[in-house]
């Protein structure tokens, strides 16, 4: 009970963390420094409390009525919600301390409190999100969490970009909310109530419902996880909040999509086939659209925001093996996939933090955004490279970070699916998801290859860059505790597996206890081969530092095909790097070029620009926005601005409403 | 009893006529007033015995009704110096025709609705919808702001008399707050009043449309 308590308290220290800031002047620097050490208090406080639930046995939980009309006042801490809890108790923190210097109150007075604020209240409302137990509790809880995102991402709003993507993130969130509020409400129908436990009710829910309610889950919390089509929101929101929102954002916000199909999977007692194989799909589709569109990309954040998406639908791949575990009752599917799930959950929020916090380091020093501008920091800022490398060969799934452990957990488990006695039928797209899994790590390869060449090497492509040096400790201490943090999992997999293993028992109790990640995957041999990896990565570092090397390094132009001039510009970009594979998928990417074109026999200057917007967005939803701009003002005819119509209105209804009841009668 | 009643109740209704056919305002704020002031005698009428609540609610409706509220809207129409006539949207005679028609519509469908066998005699509930509708037919009709006031007055007195219906069952609270409301309410506008005096020179609601996006 006492771990709820501080679980509790610690949501209510981070949803006010910012709130005394308000009480000091907008440049003070004490102001910023109280927010953040507020946020480790309560961080601390709840990574205390749900090491207590850990270490306990019971599932504490906690119920009252309250005076807002429908549902109660219900929170409880289960092995899932300890999953969710422990990523919302991390990442929001770190980004606080790395906001000290990077969102400095004395450069941003205008905006810093309120950044502040609704950082925290992100973090509070999100912890919220995790153990509230009642629908309408929860949805209070989202709807906090999307607005404070919206207030957090939207603090430079004097720049029309910021303001559209801000737009977009608001109409999307709402319109997934407003899908959950119709989930809500067939959960209370076929329930009785908005109590959100697998009760005895829960059971009694027919196949179509049950159906109905699971395709509104995906549909509701696909919009915030950022499921293909519905990211539409995502990559703005991400590219143009400060770094690190977008990094909470990133690594936190998206992965609360995933906790509510989770939770509402656990509660959905007896899912049927085609949940987990549709899930497995559009998981597929997601992973792979998702990094395409990432390889296309110019805008170093934009390209880690469609990254976000190929993570988000490789963790769907997870659940979707789950999910067709549980219905087909095979505990070692189950295991497997919802062990690769949640661990990606806890990786992606790890590395993707820590590539976005660096990403605010590198656009500190570049002053831009653009990937073809920078170039050449890894000489200028060695020790961001190495914590950068890190997190890509992380997110690369490449040992022996933490990416690698949950994508080999997710490929045991798509192959075991593979045997001739798994008994599903459809085998056929269960093989091609497998496939598909295997080409999102080859892409991600490709696309962060790209990055971290473009940015880190070669030489310096603007004068900014040219000039820049390695960021305060402060921005670097918060990146290598997340990069500490990939390493860790990545060699060690074995600890965090019971958390994932408990977990996997709450959400299916009826298969998943049988079965042990450790007896399924041999996790000894992912420390092994990891441990070793280290050992010989050092030993090569060091015989390469022993070795005798010139003392002065010579610079000398490289062979320049006769043309004496070569300039930092005409080094290989990123985009060219890109460009055969934006070609290979140009079907779904549509990349958008205007080529350069010689006309005369005195060729005049010309310009290429290339780009790869995005298809859903552009091609799809801003028309049938545009549609309705143009046809529903037609509407506006019923508004006239005088008050005796207004009332005619409410009069014709009051008769029309009267005559139906006496016909009726 | 039911006499006594009924014959109050058709006083109303003939009062609802008279408001939607008489042009100067003044003579419609008092018979507003008398309105209200005598559907404040109904608590005491349809219960037998008196309890403390019912003689409050009683009082405070005559009390607020008819005076305070007409004071307010006196005052209101004195300061705003405005011509004392209602200047309609249709005609005064088919406003009483339209409010003659809503009363009969009201009349008929009372009949139809499944009333318990206490309420079936009195004309409680034609006389409650016949005052919302004629209310509402004074809120879509008349262009001055205080005319509007007395339509949600009127119609205010129309919800009043349902809410006779439940006296028993409503606790004295809701009452005294829909009173209060009421209050609130037309106090208010009628400050409203005197400042779209001063944006408008008129108070022709009309004129506010200019407002609107």
């Amino acid at each position: 009970m006492l771990s709820l308590w501080m679980v509790l308290a610690a949501v209510a220290i981070l949803a006010l963390s910012g709130a005394p800031a308000y009480l000091l002047a907008s440049h003070s620097k004490a102001g910023q420094r109280i927010s953040t050490i507020l946020m480790l208090i309560g961080s601390v406080v709840g990574l205390l409390g749900i090491a207590r639930k850990i270490s306990g046995v019971e599932t504490p939980s906690l119920q009252f009525e309250w005076q807002i009309p429908w549902g109660q006042f219900d929170v409880s801490i289960d092995s899932i919600s300890v999953i969710f809890l422990a990523i919302v108790f991390v990442a929001p923190v770190l980004g606080s301390i790395y906001g000290l210097s990077y969102w400095k109150s004395s450069e941003h007075p205008e905006n810093s409190r309120r950044l502040g604020l609704f950082f925290g209240l992100l973090a509070g409302s999100m912890a919220m999100v995790t153990i509230a137990r009642d629908g309408v509790l929860f949805l209070i809880a989202w709807e906090a969490m999307a607005i404070s995102a919206y207030f957090a991402s939207t603090v430079e709003e004097d720049s029309a970009e910021v303001r559209r993507a801000g737009y977009v993130y608001l109409v999307a969130t709402h319109v997934g909310t407003l899908c959950l509020f119709a989930m809500f409400a067939l959960w209370r129908h076929s329930t009785g109530s908005f109590e959100l436990s697998a009760s005895a009710s829960s059971f009694s829910i027919t196949g179509e419902m049950a159906g109905a309610i699971f395709i509104l889950t995906i549909i509701g919390f696909g919009f915030k996880a950022g499921l293909m089509p519905l990211h539409v929101w995502l990559p703005g929101a991400h590219a143009n909040a400060p770094s690190h929102v977008s990094a909470v954002m990133s690594g936190v916000m998206l992965k609360m999509g995933i906790y509510g199909i989770v939770r509402m999977t656990s509660l959905l007692v007896r899912p049927e086939i085609w949940w987990g194989s549709s899930l497995l799909i559009v998981g597929a589709i997601t992973g792979v659209a998702g990094i395409a569109f990432a390889i296309g990309q110019h805008d170093l954040k934009r390209l880690l925001a469609y990254s976000s998406i190929e993570n988000i639908g490789i963790i769907a791949i997870g659940l979707g093996l789950a999910l067709l575990g549980k219905s087909q009752n095979r505990p070692d599917w189950v295991v497997l996939g919802f062990g690769a799930a949640l661990l990606h959950v806890w990786n992606h929020s790890l590395f993707k933090s820590l590539l976005f916090l660096s990403a605010g380091s590198i656009i500190h020093a570049g002053h831009t955004r653009e990937i073809d501008k920078l170039g050449g920091l890894a000489k200028k800022m060695p020790r961001l490279a190495i914590l950068f490398a890190i997190g890509s060969i992380a997110i690369c799934a490449l040992p022996p970070f933490n990416g690698f452990a949950s994508e080999w957990l997710l490929y045991i488990g798509l192959f075991r699916t593979l045997s001739p006695d798994s008994g599903v039928e459809g085998l056929p797209v269960i093989a091609s998801v497998s496939v598909a899994l295997a080409m999102i790590g080859a892409l991600a390869v490709a696309c962060f290859v790209k990055l971290f060449g473009t940015v880190f090497l070669g030489t310096p492509r603007s004068e900014a860059t040219l000039h820049a040096h390695e960021p305060p400790k402060s921005m670097l201490l918060p990146i290598a505790l997340l990069g500490a943090g990939c390493a860790f999992i990545g060699i060690f997999p074995s600890i965090v597996s019971p958390a994932l293993e408990s977990a996997a028992g709450e959400w299916a109790p009826s298969s998943a206890s049988k079965v042990s990640i450790s007896e399924v995957a041999p996790l000894r041999w992912i420390s092994i081969m990891g441990g070793s990896l280290i050992c010989l990565a050092g030993a090569i570092a060091l015989i390469l530092k022993a070795l005798p090397r010139a003392s002065v390094a010579i610079e000398a132009g490289t062979w320049d095909c006769g043309y004496a001039r070569p300039a930092p510009r005409m080094q290989y970009t990123g985009s060219s790097f890109g460009g055969s594979i934006v070609d290979l998928f140009a079907f779904i990417l549509r990349p958008e070029a205007k080529k350069p074109s010689i006309e005369g026999a005195f060729a005049k200057p010309s310009s290429h620009k290339s780009s790869v917007p995005d298809t859903v967005l552009d091609k799809l939803v801003l028309p049938i926005f545009r549609m309705a701009g143009r046809y529903l003002p037609a509407l506006r005819v019923m508004q006239q601005g005088k008050t005796q119509i207004y009332v005619l209105y409410i009069l014709i209804i009051l008769i029309v409403l009267l005559l139906l009841e006496t016909m009726g009668a | 009893m039911t006499d006594a009643l009924n014959a109050i109740l058709v006083i109303v209704l003939v009062m609802n006529l008279f408001v939607l056919g008489t042009s100067r305002i003044l003579a419609v704020i008092n018979t507003v007033a008398t309105q209200g002031a005598l559907l404040g005698v109904i608590p005491l009428l349809v219960h037998t015995h008196l309890t403390i609540s019912v003689v409050l609610t009683s009082v405070a409706a005559i009390v607020l009704k008819g005076v305070v509220i007409p004071s307010i809207m006196i005052r209101a129409l004195r300061d705003a110096e405005i011509k004392r006539e209602v200047e309609p949207l249709i005609g005064l005679l088919p406003s009483i025709m339209l409010g003659a028609l809503a009363t009969a519509f009201a009349l008929l469908f009372a009949g139809e609705l499944p009333l318990a066998g206490e309420h079936q005699s009195a004309l409680l509930v034609p006389t409650s919808i016949a005052s919302v509708l004629v209310g509402f037919i004074i809120l879509t009709s008349r262009f001055k702001a205080l005319s509007q006031v007395i339509g949600y007055l009127v119609l205010e007195n129309g919800i009043f008399i349902f809410g006779m219906l439940l006296i028993d069952a409503m606790p004295l609270l809701v009452e005294m707050g829909v009173l209060l409301d009421l209050f609130v309410g037309i106090f208010v506008i009628c400050i409203i009043v005197n400042h779209i005096n001063r944006a408008f020179s008129s108070l022709d609601t009309r004129l506010l449309a200019s407002l609107k996006e």
